[in-house]
């Protein structure tokens, strides 16, 4: 493909996430993306940050966003967190005149209407990628039945994600549709995994996780497979019923490509008996 | 020879006088070509402002009159009829603006503000001094009708145009008249009988010397202006020839076909030809080309032509020979001098609430479909059933505002008659199954007309409908069972609700097709497409184009009682068009010096009324008169400048442009 993208990687994919990380840059690699880390990132605020004050998680936002504009390209984000922040102070800029105009002075960037902000399903699930998607499957992923879970950060706010439907994503379902998986249309697509209270209130999310496992194993899924490093922990860490697949670890399966056994050990819930 | 000219300057109390300085103002008028009489006034438009004015025409023998007061939006016509009444033609008045366009904008420098206030008039005064005498443009009035839509709306309209001795031609895209009111049995707040009530009035309108009802017709095409319209209805082919059926039936039993009903909302199966509905009117069944096996693989022009060689079971099973496949579309013409929309709404597709299951889940149906349950004459005999197995629901959950209110994702608007229906509907409900439950999902109660909130409360404190605020997640289908996610936000509660039907109260749209339509009749739409009133307060019924009126749903959501007030409004407004003899049109309009048009024709293109036409005969571009609203856009774009408006010339405005300039350099 040639394209070259910018690429924030987040504080993530140096620590709970190393899997999905190592994952997505075989699946990149293979599909001949090639990735440019901003030379200068920060944290992006995560969740704390707005809980602190709105202009310092807008800040380190947008002074991410000014580091991409700085380089002229989209800028791919995996963390599905660092994503909705990234994508907010995007929206932001893009359509408050008075606020641009403030944060591109104090950042020291000029804003690019051109550059876009995109999730790792926005960079895959490309309709023009679909081919090539298809073109490197090895093993096709045949007979496996997955539930996607999408959560919330890659599809709400509809108008900042500007997602398909925010309702009922299909994106991912699509991918794993052309990987040859059996993709079961479910019921918790969306549902919350509890998110940042997996820190402060550990009941309420494995009441959340709960729900949604119940109704992925209901589904009959072999296994459910999202985009996000905090879902991955929190439905991972609570339940011993269903393994947890991030979908660029599918897709490496497929091709055949990466260190798998390797990710598969970094998972609570061992998928390795999957394939 | 010189006109004499008088200038009337307003203080409009501080309004004008606090930045200009009217006496001086005065002095420098006086000093001007022309000027006779020139004196100020603390409220020209008043009563003794205007005697003064007049007193002076009448004294003075003014052949001109310039008033430097406010807008001329505001008191031009005052004005002019003030001057009209001591005899001096109308359109030898001008108003010169110096309050929204000279004392509001430089609140702070007199000097500059009297100055510019001089110039304004100076300017005027140069306009008034080469207009002509006009007078105003008489149109005659065909004193008949179009309705487009025979819903409650164009019914009640229709009636009253037509019992107030003018003729009517309703436009009904469906094969009966009635709208989505004949799908609807009971209304609130009073529990009235729907089909008694509208079966009336739909007796009333077939019965009505004056009205003319075109079924199965859409409008063709639009031309003429308003008083005068040309109106071409498209009819699709009557493959039933009405006069021969003798509504027994037999070809409904042979119909090899079955597709869902429209009428029903999905509840029940009809073949491709079928009774549209169950009321007096649609005895007669109508063929459904687009179903019909006769006409499978043929292309719509040819439709047209009458092909098709296939199925032929109705016509070979009717006893009086009443079908004909070879049947073909009509077009009719009628000339009416004004035209009611009355196209209605359709109900926003479930289908776009993937999280509802509407669609997949077949115990998930929209309000309508609800309606067609407690409909006697319905798919289930007017008993409450659920689709999937005919059972009677138990738990019944109803969620209002579905698609309406969330300005992200579906209709920024609230749709008005919802609230109301679901309680309506859920009061009908528990009043049939005594041991059932009806929850009611809700964002806010709007019930804000006539008895509304003691609807509300009975049906709260005597059918015990559960209200529960907060909007609901998702609906799932598990073990034959629906479970509704929602919130109770008055106690945050999360809730998981167990229940046998879910009734959606979608929001309202448009009819399909509203969009082409309003193109077709030059009337302005809005961003969802809902036809645009002329003012929301003061023409409510008025579109954009002349002659053109607004009544229903195709405006803006309401229920039956607020669509009734607006037809009838509407049919007010044209009887009042219709009780002068003649329209009256302002005659400052284009015209075309005949020696310089050379016929090109830019002006045809450019003119956004249609006003401007080729004359075939002299090759020369004729103004509408009745048609021509004064923009201007042909004179600027005219090559030969064969055109001008009349009483705003180009020699007029650069005359003013030059008073203006010149004052500005000495400034």
């Amino acid at each position: 493909m040639g394209e070259t993208f910018s690429y924030y990687p987040g504080c993530t994919s140096h620590s709970t996430a190393i899997e999905y990380i190592e994952a997505s840059k075989a699946v990149i690699e293979a599909l001949g993306i090639e990735l440019k880390e901003l030379p200068d990132w920060c944290c992006c605020g995560a969740a704390s940050a707005h809980n602190l004050s709105s202009s310092l998680a807008l800040g380190l936002s947008a002074f991410n966003v000014g580091e991409a504009h700085k380089e002229g390209k989209d800028l791919v984000i995996p963390c599905a967190g660092c994503y909705g922040n990234l994508a907010q102070a995007d929206y932001v800029m893009r359509y408050d005149e008075a606020e641009r105009q403030r944060l591109e002075k104090q950042m020291g960037f000029k804003f690019d209407t051109e550059v876009k902000m995109l999730s790792l399903v926005d960079l895959l699930a490309r309709e023009e990628l679909r081919p090539a998607i298809k073109n490197l499957v090895k093993k096709p992923l045949k007979g496996l039945k997955v539930v996607c879970y999408y959560g919330c950060a890659i599809v709400r706010p509809a108008a900042i994600t500007g997602v398909d439907n925010s309702e009922n994503p299909l994106r991912i379902d699509t991918m794993m549709a052309d990987l040859g998986a059996e993709v079961i249309d479910w019921s918790c697509k969306v549902d919350c995994c509890g998110g940042d209270l997996g820190l402060t209130d550990a009941e309420k999310t494995t009441e959340l996780v709960n729900k949604i496992v119940d109704y992925a194993v209901a589904a009959e899924a072999d296994c459910l497979v999202t985009s996000c490093a905090l879902c991955e922990a929190n439905v991972d860490i609570r339940q011993q019923r269903l393994p947890i697949l991030y979908f660029t670890e599918l897709m490496a399966e497929a091709f055949q490509i990466g260190d798998r056994q390797r990710w598969w050990k970094k998972h609570f819930n061992d998928p390795s008996g999957l394939f | 020879m010189k006109k004499k000219l008088g200038v009337f300057i307003c203080w409009c109390g501080s309004n004008i006088a606090s930045s200009v300085d009217v006496d001086k103002a005065v002095a420098e008028a006086e000093k001007l070509d022309g000027v006779v009489h020139a004196e100020n006034y603390m409220y020209m438009c008043s009563d003794p402002g205007q005697q003064l004015v007049k007193d002076t025409i009448a004294e003075k023998g003014l052949e001109g009159v310039v008033v430097a007061c406010c807008s001329p939006r505001m008191h031009e016509n005052t004005f002019r009829k003030a001057a009209g009444s001591v005899g001096l033609n109308s359109y030898l008045l001008e108003i010169a603006n110096i309050r929204e366009q000279c004392s509001w904008v430089h609140q702070n420098n007199k000097p500059l503000a009297t100055a510019k206030a001089v110039s304004i008039i100076e300017g005027t005064l140069d306009k008034v001094k080469e207009n002509l005498p006009l007078e105003t443009i008489t149109i005659d009035i065909t004193k008949r009708n179009c309705v487009v839509g025979g819903g409650i709306a164009g019914i009640m309209a229709a009636l009253d145009l037509a019992n107030a001795g003018y003729d009517v031609a309703i436009i009904e895209k469906e094969p009966a008249i009635g709208g989505h009111m004949s799908q609807i049995g009971q209304t609130f707040p009073y529990f009235h009988n729907v089909p008694e009530l509208l079966q009336k009035k739909i007796d009333e309108v077939n019965a009505h010397p004056r009205i003319k009802v075109y079924l199965n017709s859409e409008v063709e095409v639009l031309d003429g202006y308003v008083g005068n319209f040309n109106v071409t209805i498209r009819t699709k082919p009557a493959f039933v020839d009405p006069d021969k059926c003798s509504a027994c039936g037999k070809c409904l039993e042979v119909c090899p076909v079955s597709v869902a009903d429209e009428f029903n909302r999905g509840l029940s199966q009809r073949g491709a030809i079928f009774r549209y509905n169950q009321t007096e009117g649609a005895r007669i069944p109508v063929l459904e080309q687009r179903d019909c096996l006769h006409f499978v693989d043929v292309e719509e022009a040819e439709m047209d032509a009458g092909a098709g060689v296939r199925c032929r079971a109705c016509v070979e099973a009717c006893p009086e020979n009443a079908i004909d496949l070879g049947a073909i579309r009509t077009l009719s013409e009628e000339f009416v001098g004004a035209i009611v929309m009355a196209t209605g709404y359709d109900l926003y597709s479930p289908a776009k609430m993937p999280e509802y299951g509407a669609g997949k889940i077949p115990d998930v149906i929209d309000a309508l479909a609800f309606e067609r349950l407690l409909d006697p004459k319905g798919p289930t005999g007017g008993q409450v059933l659920r689709p999937s197995d005919g059972k009677v629901p138990k738990n019944v959950v109803f969620i209002q505002c579905v698609g309406s209110r969330d300005p992200e994702r579906h209709k920024a608007y609230c749709s008005r008659a919802c609230c109301m229906y679901t309680a309506k509907q859920a009061r009908l409900y528990r009043q049939q199954v005594a041991e059932g439950t009806a929850y009611i999902s809700y964002m806010d109660i709007r019930s804000d007309s006539r008895d509304f909130e003691e609807f509300v409360q009975a049906g709260m404190e005597e059918e015990n409908l559960v209200y529960i605020r907060g909007r609901v997640a998702k609906v799932i289908q598990e073990n034959g069972f629906l479970k509704v996610f929602t919130s109770d936000t008055l106690t945050s509660r999360q809730l998981e609700i167990e229940a046998d039907l879910v009734v959606l109260a979608m929001a309202m749209e448009p009819k399909a097709g509203t969009r082409e339509l309003a193109k077709k009749m030059n009337v302005t739409i809005d961003g969802d497409a809902f036809l645009s009133e002329t003012h929301i307060k003061l023409y409510p019924v008025e579109s954009s184009t002349k002659g053109v009126y607004l009544a229903g749903c195709g405006q803006s959501p309401k229920d039956i009682t607020d669509t009734v007030s607006q037809a009838l409004a509407t049919a007010g407004k044209i009887q009042l068009m219709f009780s002068n003899e003649t329209l009256i049109a302002d005659p400052l309009i284009a015209e075309v010096k005949n020696d310089i048009c050379s016929g090109c024709g830019i002006c045809i293109d450019i003119c956004p009324y249609g006003a401007r036409l080729m004359n075939d005969f002299t090759r020369i571009s004729d103004v509408n008169q009745a048609v021509c609203q004064g923009c201007g856009a042909c004179i600027a774009a005219c090559p030969n400048k064969a055109c001008e408006l009349i009483n705003s010339t180009s020699r007029q405005f650069i005359r003013m442009i030059g008073d203006f300039a010149g004052k500005a350099e000495a400034v």
